[in-house]
């Protein structure tokens, strides 16, 4: 069984989702121990004892992460679609890379393709996320605002 | 403090917060009980005699609940047809959900089996012994036209469904007039390649049926709620009120999401046989192999033209490449929609128009964002190009020379649109000045004289849409909204327009709220549930804002007359002096007499001392209809350079000016206008569905279908003119196909400028280039 079925169909974690049938489009994107993966290119089995954190988990209780913030902010989804996955993906890039450019970012994103946005908004979104990181200049915002 | 007005204000999108935390709920997403799980045998042919079909062990595996055939579908009807042109009418190119007989395309469904999960679903499939006898294909669309080719209906003797040749004696005589007067007249074969939508959630269906009351419930990935279930309903034989259509969350359409497909009409019989749900999720290889594919269409241009560089007649013969069945809109892509905006932006006295439809074996073909238009556009703006190429000038130049004038506006053109507003210069120069063209012509030259290969390509384009007005289509294209203020004060619109990405939950927003001068968070959008919303037509065509966006400001502004006239009671005054401004209606001279909106809403649906005159309640349903289409446009200006190592094109510029009309939220338009460049540019550069000559699906994944990346563009760069349409109240055009439209033949005339070369056909792939540049 894929970790991307586990999660969708045994815990109802139905926020990553399946895109493609070969790992082209990364919209099953989480972080298994903190490093992003493919959950359709990786065995349920692999993730045993592992700490995964999919899109539901990325927020503090009742907030919302700094990334998904600039996604919002920025106008960085349309469909929605492979959002989770991009927002995953991001949040490993932030991770290595906390100040990239708009080409870093671009490239770091390779492994995500979104059909709606033409990605201009998303690496807006990933620019306001890095800059609130590293200021830290991010409150928890409510997620209802 | 006032309410600012909200229209024309990038407020955030209120849908985000449940997609960006993952608890936005699409198909995929529901689960029912006793759910059980549909896969779709397809044929491995692109055309093949069926001799037999067993499915003898396939029932027999543990967890089948039913395997079904053609057999099974029995007194089903055929996928619909909106408009059969000439033997289509006669049948040819109709097909029910599963095939009889023959397969006529790779993945042409063929058998399903219902178990109760996936896997084992797709496990019995596998079981189904189908004794296919292969049969040559009709793949090349030319080709399909000649005696002698396979034959996709074998009893019309022909794969031409329809063909449209009038005479061509007005024509003739303009390109000789032209020549004799000392003009050019240029010819050219043009191609506008097959492409996949691929919207990053592919198709899915879930189907429930409650035997007791025998309503069935249909959750689908779909654009247009409505027009699925009065199809659905009419197709499976089952009363129209008892079928209840949900649309959740689709994670885009562009197109693909519009037709009522063999799979929605087989789940539903089978949740209807076996009284339990079914699911049917497409993956993403079933959707590069059936979801419809777009474009695919063969012009022959002829053009003549003074030696000024103004255009006196057209001739366009399209040859539009159907695939293998003609579902809701195939047959009439080309005619109906890019026929008659042929003309594009220019004043070309005269056009003449020719026509073949044509079946091959391959995937059905039907609308993908701007559906007709980008095909027409391709065309038009090809021509310029190679006029001022003939002509030696300028192509910003003869653009400007052949442009429709401000004043001359509503504007009939040749190929029969009427066009509503335009001002194509201002939205020329604007982008002329952004990209800096003489500087870049200059830069150019510099690039050249170095060697280098470097080319800027222009498309000043119009497009046709806002569908649609009175006989336009076979059925009513108006759009529907019903408000209700309820007691409160917070306002709930329902309505029949289907977003898949468009934002219109904010966007509508705003247009109410203005309208009733209080903030757009107390107003909310319903939509995509036959149930609580009026009958209505979906989203496509860019349609949402401009005819489905009217419908609610309609409904606003009647419940605003009646909410006023409650008002005057409330405030003993004339209705005629009653104003509302910021969330008050008071006294025109009395300001300070004054009720909130909240408290005429109260009052409005729960007073019991109302004048008798006035209904109590706050509710009113719209169904608002264009009396025209509308007509953006603009123009985009692509800056290439390419490795003559590698025939590699680098996109380094990207300029879009673009006009749709009054914008209600910039930000949502600019997000359309970038997802358009994207799929634009896309089919310039990359994209292309391949078949193999004996219609194996060469691009079945996305290992082999190029879909762009972040990584392939470049910034951007964006701005606008605004010129109202005089067609709805809104003055919107509409904008979710115009970035698609304008920038494929924008990046193919800077291709085309590098290599200096008269044209070459897309995707400009890095071996193609490559081997232009080397046999040069």
């Amino acid at each position: 069984m894929l970790l991307v079925h586990y999660l969708r169909e045994d815990l109802g974690l139905t926020g990553t989702h399946i895109g493609c049938d070969t790992s082209q489009c990364g919209a099953c994107t989480v972080l298994l121990n903190g490093d992003s993966v493919k959950a359709c290119t990786v065995l349920a089995v692999q993730a045993d004892g592992a700490e995964v954190t999919t899109i539901e988990g990325l927020a503090p209780e009742g907030g919302l992460h700094p990334i998904q913030e600039g996604f919002w902010e920025k106008h960085g989804l349309q469909c929605g679609f492979c959002t989770p996955g991009m927002i995953m993906a991001s949040a490993q890039l932030l991770k290595s890379n906390p100040n990239p450019t708009d080409a870093e970012i671009r490239k770091a994103l390779e492994g995500n393709i979104c059909r709606c946005t033409g990605y201009q908004n998303i690496v807006s979104a990933v620019q306001y996320a890095a800059e609130h990181m590293r200021t830290g200049a991010s409150e928890p915002v409510g997620a209802g605002e | 403090m006032g309410i600012a007005a909200s229209i024309g204000t990038p407020i955030k999108r209120r849908e985000d917060p449940r997609l960006i935390t993952g608890q936005a709920t699409y198909v995929d997403d529901i689960k029912l009980h006793g759910m059980l799980h549909m896969a779709v045998l397809r044929s491995p042919y692109g055309h093949a005699r069926i001799n037999s079909i067993n499915t003898e062990a396939a029932k027999k595996h543990p967890g089948v609940k039913a395997v079904y055939t053609s057999a099974d579908m029995a007194g089903i009807g055929t996928v619909a047809v909106a408009v059969p042109l000439g033997e289509i009418a006669n049948g040819m190119g109709l097909h029910g959900p599963l095939a009889e007989g023959k397969v006529r395309f790779f993945g042409d469904p063929v058998a399903v089996v219902i178990a109760d999960d996936r896997y084992v679903a797709r496990d019995a499939r596998d079981l189904i012994e189908v004794d296919y006898e292969p049969l040559p294909a009709a793949i090349d669309i030319e080709e399909a036209m000649k005696p002698g080719a396979p034959l996709l209906y074998e009893k019309f003797g022909t794969n031409v469904a329809f063909g449209m040749h009038p005479p061509t004696d007005e024509i003739d005589k303009v390109f000789a007039q032209t020549l004799t007067d000392g003009g050019i007249v240029l010819k050219q074969r043009i191609y506008n390649q097959r492409l996949a939508p691929n919207s990053m959630e592919t198709r899915g269906v879930v189907a429930d049926y409650n035997k007791a009351s025998k309503m069935l419930t249909v959750w689908c990935s779909s654009q247009n709620p409505h027009i699925l279930r009065n199809i659905l309903a009419a197709l499976i034989g089952h009363p129209q009120h008892q079928v209840h259509v949900i649309v959740p969350e689709v994670g885009g359409g562009f197109g693909s999401k519009i037709d009522i497909y063999p799979e929605e009409m087989i789940a539903s019989v089978a949740a209807r046989k076996l009284g339990q749900p079914v699911k049917w999720i497409e993956d993403r290889s079933e959707n590069l192999a059936v979801a419809v594919h777009g474009r695919d269409q063969v012009d022959y241009v002829e053009v003549a033209a003074t030696k000024e560089g103004k255009i006196t007649g057209l001739k366009v013969h399209g040859i539009s490449d159907l695939g293998a069945y003609c579902q809701l809109f195939t047959d009439v892509i080309m005619i109906a929609f890019g026929f008659p905006v042929s003309c594009g932006a220019y004043d070309i006295p005269v056009i003449h128009l020719s026509a073949d439809i044509v079946f091959t074996n391959k995937a059905p073909t039907d609308a993908y964002r701007g559906a007709g238009r980008p095909e027409a556009t391709f065309v038009t703006e090809r021509v310029i190009d190679l006029v001022a190429r003939e002509l030696g000038k300028d192509p910003a130049e003869v653009r400007r020379l052949n442009f429709i004038q401000p004043n001359q506006f509503p504007y009939k053109s040749a190929a029969g649109a009427v066009y509503d507003t335009g001002n194509y210069e201002a939205a020329l120069d604007k982008a002329l000045s952004i990209s800096n063209y003489q500087a870049l012509r200059a830069e150019q030259a510099q690039k050249r004289a170095e060697g280098k290969l470097m080319g800027i390509g222009l498309s000043s384009y119009i497009e046709i849409c806002g569908f649609g007005p009175k006989g336009s289509a076979p059925i009513g294209l108006y759009e529907s909204a019903r408000i209700r203020v309820e007691q409160s004060g917070t306002v709930m619109l329902y309505t029949g327009s289907s977003p898949h990405g468009q934002g219109e939950e904010t966007t509508f927003a705003q247009i109410v709220a203005d309208e009733f001068s209080i903030a757009p968070d107390q107003v909310m959008v319903m939509h995509g549930d036959t149930d609580s919303t009026p009958e209505g037509r979906g989203t496509y065509g860019s349609r949402t804002t401009a005819v489905g966006g009217s419908a609610a400001y309609t409904a606003a502004v009647r419940l605003k007359e009646k909410m006023k006239l409650i008002a005057s009671f409330m405030l003993e005054a004339s209705p005629s002096d009653v104003t509302l401004e910021d969330g008050k209606f008071s006294v025109a001279g009395s300001p300070q007499k004054s009720v909130s909106f909240e408290d005429v809403a109260a009052t409005a649906n729960t007073s019991n001392t109302l004048h008798p005159s006035i209904e109590p309640g706050l509710e009113t349903t719209v169904f608002w209809e264009p009396e025209a289409c509308t007509f953006p446009f603009g123009t985009h200006i692509s800056v290439v350079e390419i490795d003559k190592e590698t025939g590699q094109v680098e996109l380094k510029r990207m300029i879009a000016v673009d006009d749709c009309g009054r914008q209600i939220n910039p930000m949502i338009v600019q997000g359309q206008v970038h997802g358009g460049l994207a799929q634009g540019i896309g089919q310039a550069l990359i994209e292309a569905v391949v078949y193999s000559n004996d219609g194996q699906l060469m691009t079945a994944t996305l290992m082999d279908y190029a879909m762009p990346l972040a990584s392939e563009f470049p910034h951007f760069e964006l701005d606008s003119t605004v010129t109202p349409t005089t067609v709805n109240p809104l003055g919107v055009k509409g904008v979710g196909e115009a970035g698609t439209i304008g920038s494929t033949p924008a990046v193919a005339n800077a291709v085309i400028d590098a290599l200096g070369v008269a044209h070459i056909d897309m995707p400009f792939n890095a071996e193609k280039i490559w081997k232009i540049i080397h046999q040069k």
